[in-house]
């Protein structure tokens, strides 16, 4: 089994030390702040900076705010058409990769895996594309009867040729009798997708949230699922427990979701976080506006799965709780089952992860369930509250790496010897080069899903087939095997 | 040995993910459930919907569209112009402006090749838009300079730098000026805007921008080229995300004794070993040889559209021939190839390359039954599409329908040419500038036996239950086509092998069980 004993903090910071000597003095300046050795107790000077642009030059993982925006926000919303209002690019590079999986009929009444864009040219951004804008909503309506709404997902170009496609939405969507929704979510506005995330948020605030009456009559166990994509159909596990919980969701944001369920999830009577980062604006809005109380929660893996069910369960009666301890007790035979089978084969291998806002964190108890251990981990777009959360959840020492580069992921991999990386699939392949078995966080590696009990099952399992592949063993031809000079 | 695998097994629990588990009851019965909150069109309404997007009515509503793009099978220019940049050694690709086209740009080459794809950005935010990027481009040759040490910077543009007008010429000099790369250090750039044609354009001004840089280095000297007694010529493959062909054109032309210079050989840097070691830059045509590619005898281009500025380039300032071809796929195709190298090298076609037509030839007849006739719809960049409608013709398939998103104005004259070379080209009808959603209209209207193209046609495969043949560029959903050929004699074994097969596999799908035949 494993090996190398997690590095104390003297250890991790001459190894971020060796990393930063290599950049130019402003970069490593720079960077110092947002790599640190984790105190669980989350002392000043170790407190990990973030949301701050990153330098240029040193291969960011980051994309921008429309990737936040129409990739995470507005695109898994399955009964809207989503407009990348620009050129080609961006739409083209964000289809379908994310994995929102949704029912539907695509191009009928699911328009989620599909690339709809205005796809500019020159004379748009010479002229302007409003006129364009008004012609593609109307074409919309015509070739997508079935389309409950529609929302404009800016690129770059827009905000900077002065369009103003908040006139054209409404007027269009006065004409049509549909809602539309611009959204500025330019991809150099901020610094990450995050604020992508956030003004996304905004426009739900602004245009959807509030606007509905309820398709059903109201119980007091109404909740909605926030902050779940659906990636893999992480979603759907999530909302199996929810309901053998007793509970009614009565919205999915937005995996899987609908704008009718957006319009009403101010009826919930609790709201139900899962990626904070990406919608804990719209939480604070329902709470100012409505009163809606809302709870963050983890569903990776048995332990954490536990005790965000009981912290649920707390806000609604003695029945509730009665039915989330009966579904735990049966949950635990599986979690048991799963546990037997994968742990032995997993138990004390080493994980790094790099991810985007909430995973680094959250996957952490997962993977500890399977009795391995997260040795060093970071945020793509994280903010201080993010960190917050972090700090007490890792052991002392613990590298922690905000907006890592390419290049201290790779040297950071070097001196940690990680059994197992955790990142995105720019990062994938480097890894298989260097022999150390990767699974792709974000859109898990197109397995899942791995929320809820039947996540983590695959998660249990994906895990040891990255680390337990013969593939590894594989990389060194014999006769090339130790002695030689390289 | 137990039927139930214990832990001991390599697969000790077995387990279902998102392919199987929402089969069951719980899950079916919860999207049943969640109708209610949806607010979801009637399951009837859905459907009579769905029937009339598949009809005349709605393909005629469709093609009339004169703002909406749906489905394009386009990307945009500075995608083009990274692939151009790590065709060449130790070189880093920076495009200039906001950083998340640059997280796209890796990420669609990385699930298309699966290989890292190094490329940076200057990632310019919100100020750099009002001020200018000139500091977000210093600062990031400086640290690129530290952290990746590159022999050569490829510079191209995202839409907002071109938006903004940026002058890279300018920032490139104050760069050196400001000491963060050496005076001569080779940088090359190119202007990429996005809303000018697509992702072969970016490529062809970034080649162009690497080679004109490259001639006028130092070593870009005559006296400088090793001396061989083998011709020398340029290979141009042009915007070929198939590793396999580079390597193919290079065999092929040491077989006909000449020694092959292939410009933009990114077969190296996306597809390296596993040998437990990452190398950032793990080959490309090296940088002197890009420079000394202007004495070569001559430069075969093999792409027109997506070479068309580069030729240009080469034809003005090199003083050597340019062989322009269509991409040589399939016999003729190939047959013209060898022909042309033959003739400007002056030499022969050796005994082993005419065998190796006969072995594709020899294929063709065995397979001949089951492609003729075959009604087939072909999507892609417009050079490969062409040379595809030639390949399948020389089978005695009929191509129906031709979309490419991005063809220029030179494309329905070269298509019409091969189409009207062939007696089985006359049922074509060409489609330049339109998308997917487009060729959905017309399969389902005018039904095709076979799709050719990228996964971007897999929903159309799907849906209208025609079987498609991965050709081209992105293939996310199978693994290794692009490694091998589909150039030359071999390359046109292996479309020949996947389109065969494809179609006995379909036939076995559907046969009855007195036709599930054991010998076809
Ligand atoms: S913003 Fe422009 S350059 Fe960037 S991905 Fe989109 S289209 Fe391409
Ligand atoms: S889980 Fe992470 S990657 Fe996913 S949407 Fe949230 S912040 Fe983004």
């Amino acid at each position: 089994m494993t090996t190398t004993p997690a590095p104390e903090r003297a250890e991790t910071e001459a190894m971020i030390a060796e990393v930063l000597s290599q950049y130019p003095a402003k970069a490593a300046k720079f960077r110092a702040k947002h790599i640190k050795s984790n105190d669980p107790e989350g002392s000043k000077e170790c407190e990990v900076k973030s949301n701050i642009k990153s330098r240029p030059g040193v291969m960011t993982i980051r994309g921008c705010a429309y990737a936040g925006s129409k990739g995470v926000v507005w695109g898994p919303v399955k009964d809207m058409v989503t407009i990348s209002h620009g050129p080609v690019g961006c739409g083209q590079y964000s289809w379908a990769t994310r994995r929102n999986y949704a029912h539907g009929h695509l191009g009928v009444d699911n328009f989620t895996a599909m690339q709809i864009t205005t796809d500019f040219q020159e004379k748009d951004i010479v002229f302007g594309g409003d006129t364009k804008l008004e012609t593609v909503l109307d074409e919309i309506v015509g070739l997508f009867p079935l389309a409950k709404g529609i929302s404009i997902q800016s690129e770059c170009p827009i905000g900077l040729i002065g369009d103003d496609i908040e006139a054209v939405a409404k007027k269009s969507a006065k004409k049509n009798d549909i809602p539309i929704i611009p959204v500025r979510c330019e991809g150099f506005r901020g610094v990450s997708q995050s604020l992508g995330h956030h003004i996304a948020n905004d426009a739900v605030r602004d245009h959807v949230l509030g606007t509905g009456s309820g398709t059903f009559e109201q119980t007091d166990y109404d909740v909605a699922l926030i902050g779940d994509y659906n990636i893999g159909g992480d979603a759907w596990a999530s909302r199996r427990i929810l309901e053998e919980m007793g509970l009614r969701v009565i919205a999915q944001w937005s995996g899987d979701g609908t704008i009718n369920e957006m319009k009403s999830t101010h009826l919930s009577k609790l709201n139900l976080i899962h990626c904070y980062r990406s919608m804990n604006y719209i939480c604070t809005t329902m709470e100012e506006r409505f009163g809606t109380p809302w709870t963050e929660f983890n569903f990776f893996g048995p332990t954490k799965i536990i005790s965000s069910m009981r912290k649920i369960a707390e806000f609604f009666d003695d029945e509730i709780k009665a039915k989330t301890e009966a579904a735990i007790a049966r949950y635990q035979v599986r979690f048991d089952e799963i546990t037997k089978a994968f742990r032995p084969r997993l138990e004390g291998k080493r994980v790094m992860l790099a991810v985007g806002g909430l995973r680094p964190r959250h996957t952490i108890g997962a993977y500890e369930d399977l009795g391995m251990e997260v040795v060093g981990t970071g945020y793509e777009f994280a903010h201080k509250d993010d960190y917050t959360r972090t700090y007490a959840m890792l052991k002392e020492g613990t590298v922690l790496y905000d907006d890592p580069t390419a290049f201290e992921l790779e040297e950071f991999a070097k001196f940690l010897k990680p059994d197992l990386m955790g990142a995105g699939v720019k990062e994938k392949y480097v890894f298989h080069k260097m022999g150390i078995p990767f699974r792709q966080m974000h859109s898990w590696d197109y397995s899942g899903p791995y929320h809820g009990v039947d996540g983590f099952a695959v998660f249990a399992r994906d895990m040891d087939i990255a680390i337990n592949s013969p593939a590894w063993d594989l990389l060194e031809a014999p006769w090339s095997k130790a002695g030689e000079v390289s | 040995m137990t039927t139930t695998p214990e832990n001991s097994s390599e697969v000790p629990l077995r387990v279902l993910d998102h392919n199987d588990i929402f089969r069951d009851e719980v899950y079916q019965k919860q999207f049943e459930g969640k109708r209610e909150f949806e607010d979801a069109a009637p399951k009837e309404e859905v459907q009579r919907v769905l029937d009339w997007t598949r009809g005349w009515e709605y393909r005629e509503k469709n093609f009339a569209r004169e703002g909406l793009t749906v489905n394009p099978a386009k990307a945009c220019q500075p995608l083009g112009a990274v692939l151009a940049a790590l065709g060449f050694e130790g070189t880093m690709p920076l495009v200039h402006g906001s950083q998340g086209c640059v997280a796209y740009f890796r990420s669609h080459f990385a699930r298309h090749f699966k290989e890292p794809v190094p490329a940076a950005s200057t990632s310019m935010t919100e100020d750099a838009a009002v001020f200018g990027g000139i500091n977000n481009l210093v600062e990031a040759m400086e640290n690129i300079s530290a952290l990746y040490k590159p022999k050569h910077i490829a510079v191209s543009t995202t839409c907002m730098a071109e938006v903004i007008g940026e002058d890279l010429f300018a920032y490139i000099g104050a760069a050196r000026e400001q000491g963060v790369i050496a005076e001569d250090f080779p940088v090359s750039y190119a202007h990429t805007p996005s809303f000018v044609g697509s992702h072969i354009t970016g490529y062809d001004v970034m080649l162009k921008g690497i080679l004109e840089m490259l001639a006028k280095s130092p070593d870009a000297d005559a006296s400088k080229v090793t001396k061989s007694d083998r011709p020398r010529l340029n290979v141009i493959p042009g915007f070929d995300t198939y590793v396999g062909n580079h390597r193919e054109y290079r065999r092929i032309l040491e077989l006909m004794g000449v020694d092959p210079l292939i410009l933009g050989d990114h077969s190296s840097s996306l597809d390296s070993p596993a040998e437990g070691e990452y190398f950032l830059y793990p080959g490309g045509t090296p940088l002197a040889d890009g420079a000394q590619a202007k004495f070569s005898r001559a430069s075969l281009i093999l792409q027109q559209t997506s070479l068309h500025r580069t030729t240009e380039y080469i034809q003005k300032d090199w003083k050597q021939e340019t062989v322009v071809l269509e991409t040589p796929l399939g016999v003729k195709g190939t047959d013209a190839f060898l022909t042309e190298v033959a003739r400007v090298a002056e030499v022969s076609v050796p005994t082993e390359l005419t065998v190796e037509r006969g072995r594709l030839v020899d294929a063709i007849t065995d397979s001949h039954a089951y492609v003729h006739g075959k009604r087939v719809a072909i999507a892609g960049d417009p050079d490969l599409v062409i040379a595809l409608t030639r390949f399948v013709l020389e089978l005695g398939m009929i191509p129906v329908h031709i979309v490419s998103t991005n063809a220029d104005s030179t494309f329905k004259a070269r298509m019409e040419k091969v189409l009207s070379a062939s007696k089985f080209g006359s049922e074509a009808t060409v489609w330049p500038e339109k998308d997917l959603w487009h060729l959905r209209s017309l399969v389902f209207t005018e039904p095709v036996d076979l799709l050719i193209g990228s996964m971007q046609l897999k929903y159309i495969s799907r849906e209208a239950k025609v079987p498609l043949v991965r050709v081209g560029f992105p293939i996310f959903d199978r693994h290794h086509l692009h490694r091998f050929p589909i150039i030359g004699y071999a390359g046109g074994l292996h479309l020949l092998t996947q389109l065969v097969n494809t179609i006995l596999d379909e036939m076995d799908r559907e046969a009855p069980d007195h036709s599930f035949d054991a010998v076809r």
